[in-house]
């Protein structure tokens, strides 16, 4: 049994060492890439609104991802905090006292 | 049986990078850094590059990406150390000052080196040094606290190793504030000339800083642990917010990543901060030692051109510190679920 557990955890090993090297391989390369975003293959109103404005007001974009990134943020920090106030767990407070 | 069949559900399409990536990748990357952001108290970029680069995003947009993933991650683990009261903001408000004014100093002191032509390796090896001190520093005070222990030096919080910042807490130079979460008062200038030096630093090294803060504010500001990573978290996600802007400017970045990346944080923040409940302090810093470990073997293998085994070591790690901090919670939570029914049944009877 330890003998079988060693070989899987073997495999398991040389899979986890070869499997990123083997996407690495599949991987774009940035010197391929035109920073303009496509719209013509967007079908999404959200999405083209979006590259739209990448591609044509940089600036409002920015303010955008900045705004978006917050809120998102924000809005998940909040609902995980109402789950996790539902798991029975004492939150607000830690028994460990040390530097 | 189709669903499995076809597995053209499982790319989503990036509008702005114009190539399709593997989301429950994106998912899981956002997953790993949330859990060991919200233990350690840093960003995590040097995590979040690689892995992106392995899905097939392209180079031009994984720092902006990643920085902006980061802002709303550190909101996420800040707003739950805030619960724990483990975020000093009057000291984090403070160490902006520095932090800011930094690291423009360091962007300059890049442009400089930049116009000398000696960027590329001068910064990875001035990385790489500061990584190793940092590790050493760690693993000192962490074999000199043990050796305390044994001899029965033992204070009020335990037994420490390196106190440097006892003897930086005597200089008296006005203002005085008092920290009150953080427990202690100082000139309001250690703070800031602390931030101001790990700012520069940041600022040289192109990262958000969370890797040198966080044993700078225990080691020479004094911070306790718990704190110093959740203040730390506060300073990411000002720094992180600051950063996704000027990326975007750049039109380095892609929103649709950023949102699967924070929903994956979203859950990983809230298993890495509720684990530092239940982990001693010196847990939590001989496991950052090792983060910073492999950070350091990272970029050497990159120097020499060992991209793909760099990656690997990442993940690895990633992987493993990740299995730990998800051990140290759900045991932690665990014990005290069964703590609180035996005490409710107790009460019963």
């Amino acid at each position: 049994m330890k003998k079988i557990a060693g070989c899987f955890l073997t495999f398991l090993t040389m899979l986890y060492l070869w499997l990123p090297a083997a996407l690495w391989a599949g991987g774009e390369k940035a010197v391929d890439l035109v920073v303009v975003a496509d719209t013509r293959v967007l079908h999404s109103s959200i999405m083209k609104y979006f590259s739209e404005l990448y591609n044509t007001n940089i600036v409002l974009f920015a303010v955008w991802a900045v705004v978006l990134t917050a809120a998102y943020g924000g809005i998940l920090g909040l609902l995980m905090d109402f789950i996790m106030s539902r798991t029975g767990l004492d939150l607000k407070s830690r028994k460990i006292v040390e530097h | 049986m189709e669903f499995l069949a076809n597995t053209e559900w499982l790319y989503l399409y990036m509008p702005i990078a114009g190539v399709k990536i593997f989301w429950p990748g994106l998912v899981l990357i956002g997953f790993s850094v949330g859990v060991i952001g919200g233990f350690f108290g840093m960003g995590g970029a040097w995590m979040v590059t690689p892995g992106l680069n392995i899905l097939g995003f392209p180079m031009a947009f994984a720092i902006g990406t990643d920085i902006a993933h980061i802002a709303g991650k550190s909101m996420i683990s800040t707003m739950r150390h805030s619960k724990f009261g483990n975020v000093d903001y009057k000291l984090g408000f403070v160490m902006l000052i520095g932090t800011m004014v930094g690291i423009e100093c360091g962007a300059q002191i890049i442009m400089y080196l930049e116009r000398l032509g000696m960027v590329g390796s001068v910064v990875r090896w001035v990385y790489v040094l500061f990584l190793a001190l940092i590790a050493f520093m760690v693993f000192l005070d962490y074999a000199k606290a043990v050796s305390k222990k044994k001899a029965g030096d033992v204070g009020e919080h335990g037994a420490e190793g390196i106190t440097w910042y006892k003897t930086l807490h005597k200089i008296k130079i006005p203002p005085m504030i008092h920290f009150k979460t953080a427990g202690f008062t100082c000139s309001a200038w250690l703070p800031i000339m602390v931030s101001y030096a790990t700012g520069v630093l940041a600022g040289f090294l192109g990262i958000g800083g969370g890797l040198l803060r966080m044993p700078a504010l225990v080691y020479l500001i004094g911070c306790p642990t718990h704190i110093a990573v959740g203040t730390d978290l506060f300073e990411v996600m000002i720094s992180g917010l600051y950063g996704a802007f000027t990326y975007s400017m750049k039109g380095r970045i892609e929103l649709v990543a950023v949102f699967v990346m924070l929903t994956g944080a979203a859950i990983g923040a809230q298993i890495g901060t509720v684990a530092t409940k239940y982990s001693k302090g010196y847990g939590i810093r001989i496991a950052f030692g090792i983060a910073v470990l492999a950070c350091m073997i990272s970029i050497i293998l990159k120097q020499f051109k060992y991209t793909a085994s760099a990656a690997v070591l990442i993940l690895g790690t990633i992987t493993l510190i990740c299995i730990y901090i998800m051990n140290i919670m759900f045991r932690g939570a665990a014990q005290e679920l069964r703590e609180k029914k035996s005490a409710a049944a107790k009460a019963k009877a």
